[in-house]
């Protein structure tokens, strides 16, 4: 399946328009500076030991879900700069939608890496409670919203939470992740079109990684990009290049700068793509080639990077095998710190299904203690 | 016959219906190329090829407002929902048009699509590839909802539903579909809707239970013997219709019963089996009549274990309920 050509241009065109806007209103919490608008010199080399942290990651879960020792896994290898840049480029105080190939951009928000890892393993460490599947997280101090598996709901949320956050006048937007799948969802076209309505400081961040399981994109609409459906309801759309992290950033930093500024919702579409399987469910050499995925390693994000700077001069080789190093050691630090935390509390079930249980759930706690036969183990 | 899994059964019972009827199309998520996530329709692309098999975008409304569009046209769709937990957003179409077709036109607009989806717990998929919803459907008129829990039953109700006139909502125990084996037998035979299945005749406790609480229950049974205690087993497998005369005979002759389910207990089936006791047999009672379910929470992931109905909560529940009175 060949890659579209990338209509880089639009990018540029906004991104120019966008110093028009910054200097006319600036946003109160985020200071025009346009130096800061590309990433470069420690920025730079802080995203890419972020994407080569994710990549780590994903070797290692992918390996921990084979043995067993976690329930499942999604992985985003060929997706960290698109995660990162478009991550780096929001503030401490927007909100996050995310879906669950979301991670790295719950790193970059300053997520540890145990509190991820501890939901992987669903412990007792887990600020979820060990109540979703691994990849499904919930930040709350990141701001980073709870990941839902029906795909797309979390599209409406984002325009919601910019609405309110208008609403209070704060400087403040929203963005949400989705992949070339959820355009077809339901909540795709009600998102956008609230948010071209209400004019929403939003960004909607779709990683277009070409496929949905098993269906390419072609499968999901006829439509040249999926950016060009902002057109249709009234907002700018732009295509990126989602393998530049520069790039991708430069354009939700401009989507940024258009959502504080009152001038309305804009939709990205990032194009990556998927280099694992769907989920540690699939089996990806049942509908594309190898071919196809060892086309897409030559594009690999990360790769892109390193060469990147070490043209520049600001990495090398030794550098870099000692950062995989350290963070192999980071992570297993994790992993073993989550394998020795324990279980949830099996009582914990009847936790949060209301703000106070009610009489009949505390009954059905009492009921469930009572049993001893329950077997009470994570998975 | 032949010796199958219940998912190759309903493989099997999808290939027969659309061998016998070009006018069985089936359409849904990963359903061609990939076979379906849990393969139930593996082979089908290449057999019946792309006009019969589509693999449609990533859209429950869509897949279920066309296959409607579809059966109001004369085609036999059999819409595949890749996990029931993703059927929310053709809920619309469901209860407000499959369910209503027939009834708003005056019978003029027959609408039958048969909507197929894996359903149920004890496969560690967490809130939302697990839950067991089946009681919204039954609680929509116009909608037949069955479950199969044995190969020869998935095909049998399968073949049963394309052939029926009304919208099925089929659904599939994907925790046993690869557990439970069985001789399934070839050719067109179909078990009709509305007739529960004695799993195990008993006369101390009649146990009621579907779809993957069905081995359960028959585990916790079977053990509950040794006791003393003989427990019969009935499979619903039909809840729309349900067999009423059987659940009514079965207990006009043990006087107790144990309804199983994995939905939450509040609302479930099990309270309309219940009630359907305490109405037409309540004078044959001799003891309170027990629900074994799933707890009134969201289905957890880490506690997956402790919330489905297991051997021992079945079984001290058979115990309690043969000890009342
Ligand atoms: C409403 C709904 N239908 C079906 C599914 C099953 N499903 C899970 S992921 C997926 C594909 C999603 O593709 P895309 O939006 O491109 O995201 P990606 O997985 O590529 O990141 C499907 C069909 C689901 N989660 N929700
Ligand atoms: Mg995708």
């Amino acid at each position: 399946m060949g890659m579209p050509s990338r209509p880089t241009l639009i990018v540029r065109s906004l991104v120019a328009g966008r110093r028009s806007v910054v200097s006319s209103t600036a946003p109160r919490s985020a200071p025009a500076d346009p130096a800061s608008e590309a990433l470069g010199g420690a920025r730079l080399l802080s995203a890419y030991r972020t994407m080569v942290l994710a990549r780590a990651l994903d070797e290692r879960c992918l390996a921990l879900q084979r043995q067993g020792r976690i329930g499942f896994y999604a992985p985003h290898s060929g997706e960290e700069a698109a995660l990162v840049g478009s991550a780096m480029a929001m503030e401490p105080d927007d909100w996050i939608f995310p879906a669950y190939r979301e991670l790295t951009v719950a790193l970059v928000r300053g997520t540890s890496l145990q509190s991820v890892v501890d939901q992987l393993f669903a412990d007792a460490g887990d600020a979820s409670k060990g109540r979703q599947m691994p990849n499904h997280f919930a930040f709350r101090e990141q701001h980073f919203v709870s990941v839902s598996s029906p795909i797309g709901t979390q599209i409406t949320h984002a325009v919601g939470a910019a609405m309110a956050a208008r609403y209070r006048k704060a400087p403040v937007a929203t963005i949400t992740y989705f992949g070339d799948g959820a355009t077809s969802s339901n909540d795709f076209h009600a998102g956008l079109n609230f948010a071209g309505v209400f004019r929403a400081p939003t960004i909607f961040f779709c990683q277009n990684n070409e496929w949905a399981i098993s269906l390419p994109r072609e499968r999901q609409t006829r439509s040249a990009t999926l950016a060009m459906k902002a057109e249709a309801y009234g907002f700018p759309g732009v295509v990126v290049d989602g393998n530049d992290v520069g790039e991708v950033y430069r354009a939700v930093r401009a989507a940024r700068h258009r959502a504080v500024a009152g001038e309305g919702p804009t939709l990205i579409e990032a194009q990556v793509y998927r280099l694992g399987p769907h989920s540690t469910s699939d089996d990806p050499r049942r509908y594309r080639n190898d071919q196809e995925v060892e086309a897409a390693r030559g594009r690999d994000p990360i790769h892109r990077l390193r060469t990147e700077l070490t043209k520049a001069g600001a990495w090398d080789d030794a550098r870099d095998a000692a950062l995989v190093e350290d963070l192999r050691g980071t992570i297993a630090a994790a992993i073993a710190r989550a394998e020795a935390t324990p279980p949830v509390d099996p009582l914990s079930l009847f936790d949060d299904v209301f703000a106070r249980a009610t009489p009949r759930l505390e009954a059905e706690r009492e009921e469930c203690a009572a049993h001893p036969a329950a077997e009470r183990k994570s998975p | 016959m032949t010796e199958l899994t219940l998912v190759q059964a309903v493989n099997r019972g999808l290939q027969e219906a659309m061998r016998s009827d070009p006018d069985v199309v089936v359409l849904g998520e990963d359903v061609g190329v990939n076979g379906g996530v849990f393969r139930a329709t593996e082979g089908l692309l290449k057999e019946f090829g792309a006009d019969r098999v589509l693999d449609t975008p990533l859209s429950e409304t869509g897949i279920v407002g066309s296959a409607i569009g579809m059966a109001l046209y004369g085609l036999k769709p059999v819409a595949e929902i890749q996990f029931l937990d993703f059927i929310y957003p053709a809920f619309d179409q469901i209860v407000s048009e499959l369910a209503k077709m027939r009834y708003r036109s005056g019978g003029q607009f027959p609408c039958h699509v048969v909507v197929r989806a894996p359903y149920g717990g004890g496969i560690k998929g967490g809130l939302y590839h697990s839950q067991s919803t089946e009681a919204y459907f039954c609680h929509t008129a116009g909608l037949k909802v069955v479950i199969p829990s044995t190969p020869a039953d998935a095909k049998g109700l399968l073949l049963s539903a394309v052939a029926d006139e009304d919208p099925v909502i089929f659904l599939e125990p994907k925790r046993i579909y690869r557990s439970v084996t069985g001789e399934v037998p070839d050719g067109d035979q179909r078990v009709p809707f509305g007739v529960a299945r004695t799993v195990r005749p008993g006369h101390d406790v009649s146990v009621f239970a579907y779809g993957a609480m069905v081995p359960v229950a028959t585990e916790a049974a079977a053990g509950v013997e040794a006791e003393g205690i003989s427990a019969e087993v009935i499979d619903l497998r039909s809840l729309v219709p349900l067999d009423e005369a059987a659940v009514l005979a079965s207990v006009a002759k043990t006087g107790r019963a144990v309804v199983v389910h994995e939905a939450a207990r509040f609302c479930g089936f099990g309270a309309e089996v219940a009630a359907l006791l305490a109405e037409r047999a309540f004078f044959s009672l001799k003891a309170p009549i027990a629900r074994v379910t799933g707890y009134d929470t969201p289905f957890p992931y880490a506690l997956e274990n402790v919330y489905l109905p297991d051997n021992g909560r079945v079984a001290a529940a058979i115990r309690a309920t043969a000890q009342a009175g």
